[in-house]
């Protein structure tokens, strides 16, 4: 049944404290080398899972094997090749930045010398070896996050765990990470993310698993995602609002919107190459001119907003 | 691209003593760097040490068997009762690692998770015997003369060592139960202020009232003072001796595995 492709797999995971039921059901699997985002809002039950697969927490139900070891049963096997960062870590604000990595690499059970050299190797990688003899509690925030990151990759273990690795930290720091975490990518670590950034899962994610409340409610590629939630959307603008409605009667069925104050209409779209083309000739056999348009496709927000939505009014059906 | 990793490949025991070493380092550095407490290690004894021989000097000194200065007296009892609350320490960066989320890094590497409680307990005995020196120097300086040999001043940090480092592990229960830095404090104050105060360190036990007394004389602060007074001063030391080391053996017998056990607890939720 193990698939020796997939390095993490949960199925049917609950946690509950007392009558507060945390997890209700997760099912996840990361393939090697890939990234799976875990995303969702405050309180949906991310931090949690990351802290039980990170043996850090144990659960209720469920199997959740990480590279193949049961993390109930053999904790100290997955913990040989696990890094965690993020909101549930922390580093040593007394001690330097090399400090802390020399330190962590010894507890993974580097040679000195081998963790004296590789926090060299990790403090130039991420822009860290100016402030590197310095106390992380004089550290920016973001640099914080830098050391975070750093640390658990000291004995690059070859599956990470970042659990909200980029929340409060400004434009600048989040792209800076966004940085660091594509080059893990591409050294292929396996990494498990979550946030409550839709971007993030955007930009880094190959996989995406929505939870609310516990549970999955949604998953797929970010694409696959937005597809759930609508079809690309063709916004159209006119001069006037003569041309507007003349355009509209040409259009027909497919205009779905539209805001007569700015003169715009906007239709669905299956196909943006022949759609377009097709709208267009039509305008233009009717001489009607366009004076602008725009293809809006659906973003991960709206993927986001209409999936924990739908959940809500579910949730009050049920009550 | 990176640099080739090399694993240590020693027997689990060895590597269990190599992550209580890694935590001591820890654990020193710490105080080290935290300017404010070091401050305290070194000025609190002697503040201490000199109102207490001022202040009450003059009253208790007079209660005391004839040719014994009250100074002589209060050195072994200001000592003790410094380590004591020196303790408090202990507690409070065992709670500090519990809230900032180390520990969670800790307990997600391949490491023997009491070594961080075996870093802050060691290192307090490193803090505690810079207290002691300071004090035993400021002492001499203002007076303090004692007659014991070398073998009993051997005795003696033994004794000391031994107290500190089974007090710490009562510390680090309080740090692991405790929620806060406020709730150590307050609950460190609790336990370790009667039991300095209703104790030999500070007047003779046997001025206090009955029902004090029977409590003070047995509890183990009190022998562990008279142990050391005992021996400070070169008189007889009955049992002190014994019944000290007795009392902080037990004290470890029961709070080490008690703290190992709450602090796994504690830091699985």
């Amino acid at each position: 049944m193990t698939n020796q492709d997939y390095v993490i797999e949960v199925s049917g995971l609950t946690k509950s404290y007392g009558t507060n039921h945390v997890l209700t059901g997760i099912d996840l699997k990361v393939e090697k080398g890939t990234m799976l985002a875990l995303l969702g809002p405050n309180g949906a039950g991310k931090t949690t899972t990351v802290r039980i697969l990170s043996t850090l927490l144990h659960y209720d139900g469920g199997t959740v094997t990480v590279a193949g070891h049961d993390v109930a049963s053999k904790a100290d096997e997955v913990r040989k090749v696990i890094g965690l960062t993020g909101q549930s870590a922390a580093v040593d604000e007394l001690l330097t930045g090399r400090e802390n990595l020399i330190m962590m690499g010894r507890l993974y059970r580097l040679t000195k010398a081998s963790a004296t050299a590789r926090a060299k190797e990790l403090l130039e990688q991420f822009g860290l070896e100016k402030a590197a003899d310095r106390p992380a509690k004089t550290y920016s925030g973001g640099m914080r996050r830098r050391l975070d990151l750093a640390v658990s990759l000291i004995a690059t273990p070859p599956i990470i765990f970042l659990d909200e690795p980029t929340t409060g930290l400004d434009p600048r720091s989040r792209l800076a990470m966004w940085e660091i975490i594509k080059k893990l990518m591409a050294d292929g670590t396996t990494i498990l993310l979550t946030t409550q950034y839709l971007e993030e899962a955007d930009q880094l994610a190959d996989q995406i698993v929505v939870i609310d409340g516990g549970k999955v409610i949604a998953e797929g590629t970010a694409a696959e995602l937005k597809g759930q939630v609508g079809k690309d959307r063709l916004v159209l603008a006119f001069k006037d609002d003569e041309a507007r409605t003349a355009a509209k009667k040409i259009l027909g069925k497919v205009v779905v919107d539209g805001d007569p104050k700015t003169f715009t209409l906007s239709l669905t779209i299956d196909d943006i190459n022949t759609d377009v083309k097709n709208v267009l000739d039509k305008l233009s056999e009717a001489k009607i001119t366009v004076m602008s348009m725009d293809v809006h496709k659906p973003t991960l927000d709206d993927v986001f907003l209409s999936l924990t939505g739908k959940q809500k009014a579910t949730k009050m059906e049920e009550k | 691209m990176a640099t080739e990793l090399v694993f240590e490949n020693k027997p689990r025991a060895v590597m269990a003593l190599i992550d209580s070493w890694v935590m001591i380092k820890r654990s020193s550095t710490h105080i080290i760097r935290n300017t404010d407490q070091l401050l305290g290690a070194f000025f609190q004894p002697i503040m201490f040490l000199v109102l207490f021989a001022a202040v009450f000097g003059g009253a208790i000194g007079q209660a005391l068997p004839h040719g014994v200065t009250y100074l002589n007296f209060l050195m072994a009892g200001i000592i003790v009762q410094t380590v004591a609350f020196g303790s408090t320490t202990t507690a409070i960066a065992v709670t500090n690692d519990l809230q900032k989320g180390i520990v969670d890094r800790f307990r997600s590497l391949p490491m023997n998770n009491l070594a961080v409680l075996n870093g802050h307990v060691v290192s307090d005995l490193l803090r505690n015997t810079i207290s002691t020196l300071v004090m035993l120097i400021t002492g001499l300086a203002i007076g303090f003369r004692s007659h014991a040999s070398f073998t009993h001043w051997l005795l003696i940090a033994g004794i000391l060592l031994l107290f500190t480092f089974a007090f710490s592990w009562l510390a680090a229960i309080v740090g692991v139960i405790a929620k806060s830095v406020e709730a150590v404090q307050w609950l460190s104050f609790v336990l370790i202020f009667p039991l300095t105060f209703a104790s030999s360190a500070f007047v003779p036990a046997e001025s206090m009232p009955h029902y004090l007394r029977t409590f003070a004389v047995n509890q183990p602060i009190t022998q562990v003072v008279d142990a050391v007074r005992s021996l400070m001063l070169n008189v007889p030391v009955g049992n002190h001796v014994w019944v000290s080391i007795l009392w902080s053996l037990g004290i470890l017998v029961v709070s080490t595995p008690l703290a190992a056990f709450l602090f796994k607890r504690r830091s699985a939720n």
